[in-house]
């Protein structure tokens, strides 16, 4: 431990790029430099290596490579999911249902829909963080096109019931209702839990590289065959006519490289990070009172652990843990003498207290024993420290104007 | 985000804790951030010869209690007491827009400490 240790433990906002896929991705920035769609063999050499990547891909979530779209991202792929299915099938239904604890991707492009003519139906989720799929089930009406839940939650981790609403999804289409769709958004579930789309009965799911050790920019779409999308852009054939635009050779490369990693590596950086979590909560809690981990009691990613620590201001331990090379991110933003609490820490139904001291810390394929024991104990100086310098709560204090 | 001074006052405060027997206190709490300061004051003749602050909150909220007794230790009260957000704000260089909040907390726990004092002058004034 020293006191100039860089400690990165927000691998749920991006992660670091495994060497592999560095070098991987190197050979189409110069000399590959073929576009995938041109004749000549730089074109052709660049639409192999694509080609290779989508079989990466298709491998890690058990998809046929023809049902691979390659995007920018995951909130490309999201709205891709979400407005491609509103556009092609508003005809026959305009009712969507999600969860409350969506990523702004998903809500925000729910939100969108609604202020032109769509219902959205915002199932809420146990105190746990999760979904109940019997009120899934309820919500699905005749003009029901698309339900969109998360795989897993990108602030506590909680992992949704998906192969059970998948199948009253399936239930509600041999009924007849050929025009309701399943999409997840398994931006932070891929790469880190199996994934088989049959098995979940989904037929989108989107996913983006830079989550488990690929670069920035490159996502992608899983659309079931013989789904019928909707675009978003228009200029060209590519995809299969499903997402225009000339292919970020180098970025899909490295995307399919990071997933090629992920599938052979899945249960050996799960144990791992699992570990390390777990030893990471025992340890806070054996050293810190009056703290609460938010997700505990329900399935769970194994890199994420997002606790509340009460009495202190989680933006305030992130810039302590931040002057001590620590990266954590917090789910509480006070702006302008208002309280902004993060709308998935509101849903599980905690208190502002316990909103206003959650710190989420994530941990990466990389993340070693070493890092965990620095970060351990400089938060719990830091939770320490701040709680001294708290006024009394009994002492009486007056209003500010 | 923060300056410097700002994250320099939150991880090393500066006068932290409480006076014992103050001359004043001041305790005021923002009610919609909860964000809170309790400032204590040693008042002799008429100079402000210590202060201590305890706060919960944001960084800002920290760093503005932090820095704002060391404005104050050795001045007199009426020049203590002409202090503003904005001397609050230029001792820590910088605070985002949504956080002016934070300075405005710590002047006003600095006026409550300052009424304080006032309060029980007049109070002993009338009794002589």
């Amino acid at each position: 431990m020293t006191a100039s240790m860089k400690v990165y433990l927000d691998n749920s906002a991006t992660t670091l790029v495994a060497p592999e896929v560095i070098e991987s991705m190197l050979p189409y920035f110069s000399g590959d430099i073929g576009n995938a769609s041109s004749v000549h063999s730089f074109g052709q050499r660049a639409k192999a290596a694509v080609e290779t990547a989508r079989r990466q891909i298709a491998e890690l979530i058990k998809a046929a490579p023809s049902e691979i779209v390659f995007v920018s991202g995951g909130t490309e792929a999201d709205n891709l999911a979400i407005r491609g299915i509103a556009e092609a099938h508003s005809a026959t239904g305009r009712h969507i249902i999600t969860s409350a604890i969506e990523h702004p991707a998903v809500l925000a492009t729910c939100e969108a829909l609604e202020s032109s003519g769509f219902r959205v139906t915002y199932a809420p989720v146990s105190s746990a963080g999760v979904v109940d799929p019997q009120q899934i089930r309820e919500a699905i009406k005749d003009d029901t096109i698309l339900v969109s839940i998360m795989q897993a939650n990108n602030e506590i981790g909680t992992v949704q019931p998906l192969e059970e609403i998948g199948r009253f999804v399936r239930e509600r289409r041999r009924a007849g209702a050929s025009n309701l769709h399943f999409h997840t958004d398994a931006v932070q579930s891929a790469g880190k839990i199996p994934i088989d789309v049959d098995d979940l009965g989904v037929d989108l799911l989107s996913l983006t590289a830079h989550k488990f050790h690929g670069p920035k920019g490159a996502g992608a779409l899983y659309v079931k065959k013989g789904t019928r999308l909707g675009k978003l852009f228009y200029g060209g054939h590519h995809e299969r006519d499903r997402r225009p635009g000339t292919e970020n050779v180098p970025g899909i490369v490295g995307l399919g490289r990071a997933a090629d990693l992920a599938a052979q590596e899945l249960s050996e950086r799960s144990d791992r990070m699992r570990g390390l979590r777990n030893y990471l909560e025992d340890s806070l809690k054996q050293r810190l009172t009056d703290m609460k981990i938010n997700g505990d009691g329900a399935p769970r990613l194994p890199n994420v652990s997002n606790v509340s620590f009460a009495g202190v201001d989680g933006e305030s331990v992130l810039i302590n843990l931040d002057l001590k090379g620590i990266a954590v991110s917090t789910g509480a933003a006070c702006s302008s003498g208002s309280l902004e609490p993060s709308h998935v820490l509101k849903a599980l139904a905690l208190t502002k207290e316990e909103i206003r001291g959650s710190v989420r810390f994530s941990l990466g394929a990389f993340t070693t024993q070493a890092e965990i024991d620095y970060a351990i104990a400089v938060t719990v100086e830091a939770v320490k420290r701040l709680r001294e310098l708290a006024p009394a709560a009994e002492e009486s204090a007056r209003a500010s104007l | 985000m923060y300056t410097k001074e700002v994250e320099d006052h939150l991880a090393n405060p500066r006068n932290a804790g409480e006076l014992i027997e103050p001359s004043g206190t001041g305790d005021v709490v923002n009610q919609v951030c909860n964000d809170r300061i309790r400032l204590t004051l040693h008042i002799v003749d008429g100079v402000i010869t210590d202060a201590k602050f305890k706060a919960s909150g944001c960084p800002p909220t920290v760093a503005a209690a932090s820095v704002l007794t060391t404005l104050i230790i050795g001045q007199e009260i009426e020049r203590a007491a002409q202090l503003s957000r904005n001397d609050v704000i230029a001792a820590l260089v910088r605070l985002p827009p949504a956080k002016i909040h934070s300075a405005v907390l710590a002047i006003e726990a600095l006026q409550g400490a300052l009424d304080c004092i006032n309060n029980r002058e007049e109070v002993s004034g009338a009794k002589k």
